[in-house]
């Protein structure tokens, strides 16, 4: 049995006096106990909102989630509210991706660490405060014992989420979804955070879902790929060969826009030309079709339906990019 | 000798001494080299001493009548400053500047009590509205909505004359209860932007309790404002409480010395003599000036944007 279960999952977004908007539709993945799945997508493709209903935090009144997510077997949608708190922070965590408002200001960071302990692991606030300064240690952060008394504005970006890491992890769940935790960074710390989390995951044995629009991300740290298009899965392969032959056009788009330093010099960036705002409905035909390259008749009319095109690959498409990808010979 | 080694290690360990700096103590340093902070922080510190010590500072009894200023107390001239009474006579030939001084007592006693009561039950209905929400928040925002709607004076009015008879304590209610609906909107708004911030989703996403939520993520990230909005009731509070007894809403005892009472009386002599206006009407706005400044240079230094 996978650990994560997620089945149809489908968020609405309703409200009086304006068209229902469905930001996930029927998307449908599994992670096993210790694996790396990642959602790739640009903005607005409904990561985010996918993650936000995983965890139940979606606001009540406004946003009507239905379809299955089911944790140990346990479907978290109908969980009582009561339950799931016991459950968020002790089996299943997040790390948001914007780490200085993710921490309360006007309180030290040790208390923000302590709590989940005090919350989860009944530990009184002495020992609490002695097993935040070695989480604190462990993610890499200098002088923990002193970091404890600080206050969030005074740790750079990268020792922010450094602590929101520890916290996260701080009652080991077994479930981590990490959602674009590296975009407020730079780009070396990026890397330091990335290989951070990749390293504590792995010793914990901790699942991770990466929610991400930078494939250089995936290609660093997950197992397997899910990328996301208006709402739905388009394409789920495992990592390498996403990279080797990605069949969906989206996704050859993708690979495809990113500037590659051993390209011939003069060479013109590659973007997807468009943007989500051209998107038609799904339930029109392919809400990609206005920007693919590979676009036929059919793809504005008729729906895709996702086919199991073997070797673990999903994908939605009417006309695939075909399978031994040249890679960039001419151009 | 101290080598450089030992002078390094102790400048790391003053390094760490100063290592956490609260919002408090940060925003009290940045009022610290703000001008106007500390002038309305030397206003109103002299103000609360002065009305403290009023009895022990006032040169004479600021209740009895005195012979030598009696003397030349007349219809159309009331005595000036002399020796022994450094503002002259009241229009009843009590020491004009000893009443002043221990006047500043009732305004202390009114500004204070009336901004901590109104605080109290304004910030008790904005924070039940802000952290439960939904048909609670809906009710309790319409009746303040109701009391906001009436003009603060207007409303204060209203209530001090109901009353049979004005006495200090009807001003203070009447005043604290126009205080009531800033209070509890400004805390309820504030606690709404805390509830949608990202790190109380990030606290709830770690399954913190409700409680601990409010209590720990929201409320004291909601208390900047009202903090400020305090220290500007307490100026408001003190003009409306003199209005008040401008108005005769207040306690009518002729004995009682209080700036909007004494302001109230003067007018009958403004002719005879101006100061008895002027110096009641002085005192009201650099009190009000004073705890103003102090306002709002502390939402300037507790504002989040100006930190560095």
């Amino acid at each position: 049995m996978a650990l994560l279960e997620v089945r149809d999952l489908t968020v609405v977004f309703e409200r009086k006096g304006t068209k229902p908007f469905t930001a996930v539709d029927h998307v449908s993945f599994d992670v096993e106990p210790g694996q790396t799945v990642g959602l790739v997508g640009e903005s607005g493709c409904g990561k985010s909102v996918t993650s936000l209903a995983i965890m139940g935090l979606l606001p009540a009144r406004g946003a009507r989630v239905t379809g299955s997510v089911l944790f140990e077997g346990v479907d978290l949608l109908t969980l009582p509210d009561k339950q799931f708190r016991d459950r968020r922070g002790r089996d299943l965590a997040m790390v948001f991706q914007d780490p200085l408002s993710s921490l309360n200001p006007v309180i030290p960071i040790g208390i923000q660490v302590t709590e989940v302990l005090e919350r989860h692991r009944d530990m009184p606030r002495k020992k609490a405060m002695v097993e935040a300064a070695g989480l604190l240690d462990k993610v890499g952060i200098p002088d923990p014992t002193r970091r404890l008394s600080e206050y969030p504005h005074q740790l750079s970006g990268g020792m922010r989420q450094r602590a929101l890491i520890a916290i996260a992890l701080a009652c080991r769940p077994r479930l981590l979804i990490a959602d674009e935790p590296t975009t407020a960074l730079d780009v070396t710390i990026q890397a330091q955070i990335l290989a951070l989390l990749k390293e504590l995951v792995h010793d914990m044995g901790t699942a991770l879902v990466m929610i991400t629009h930078d494939l250089g991300v995936v290609a660093g740290l997950c197992d397997e790929v899910n990328v996301l298009y208006g709402g739905r899965v388009v394409e789920k392969a495992e990592r390498h060969e996403l990279f080797a032959a990605p069949r969906h056009p989206y996704t050859h788009g993708l690979l495809a826009s990113i500037p590659r330093l051993d390209a011939p010099r003069g060479e013109k960036l590659n973007p997807i030309r468009g943007s989500v705002s051209d998107n038609i409905p799904w339930t029109e035909g392919c809400a990609f079709a206005p920007r693919c390259p590979n676009k036929l008749d059919v793809c504005v009319r008729v729906t895709p339906e996702q086919e199991d095109i073997g070797g673990g690959r999903l994908l939605r498409c009417h006309n695939p990019v075909k399978p031994p990808v040249v890679e960039e010979v001419s151009v | 000798m101290t080598s450089l080694l030992d002078r390094k290690k102790k400048r790391v360990d003053d390094l760490a001494e100063s290592a956490g700096t609260s919002l408090a103590a940060d925003a009290f340093r940045r009022m610290a080299r703000n001008p106007v902070a500390v002038t309305g922080a030397v206003i109103v510190l002299a103000f609360v001493l002065l009305s403290i010590f009023a009895p022990w500072l006032a040169p004479k009894d600021p209740f009895l009548r005195y012979p030598e200023l009696l003397e030349n107390l007349r219809a159309d001239s009331i005595p000036g400053p002399q020796p022994g009474f450094l503002l002259g006579s009241d229009e009843f030939g009590r020491d004009f500047f000893s009443r002043l001084l221990v006047a500043s007592q009732q305004s202390l006693v009114v500004g204070v009590v009336a901004t901590l009561f109104g605080g109290a039950i304004g910030m008790l209905i904005g924070g039940l509205a802000g952290a439960l929400g939904g048909w609670v928040d809906t009710l309790l925002m319409r009746l303040t909505d109701i009391l906001l709607s009436v003009p603060s004076l207007l409303l204060a009015i209203s209530i001090a004359a109901l009353a049979s008879r004005g006495s200090q304590t009807t001003v203070i209610i009447a005043v604290a209860v126009v205080s009531v609906p800033i209070f509890a909107r400004l805390l309820r708004g504030s606690m709404l932007a805390q509830r949608h911030s990202d790190h109380v989703l990030a606290a709830t996403a770690l399954g913190v309790k409700r409680r601990t939520i409010v209590f720990r993520h929201m409320l004291p990230n909601s208390l900047g404002p009202v903090i400020v909005q305090a220290t500007l009731t307490l100026a408001t509070s003190i003009i409306e409480a003199a209005s008040l007894s401008f108005l005769g809403l207040g306690d009518p005892d002729p004995n009682r010395a209080e700036w909007g009472l004494m302001l109230s009386k003067s007018q009958s002599y403004i002719d005879v003599k101006f100061e008895l206006a002027l110096y009641p009407a002085l005192a009201i706005i650099v009190v009000a000036l004073g705890f103003t400044l102090l306002g709002e240079s502390l939402r300037e230094a507790l504002d989040p944007k100006n930190r560095r």
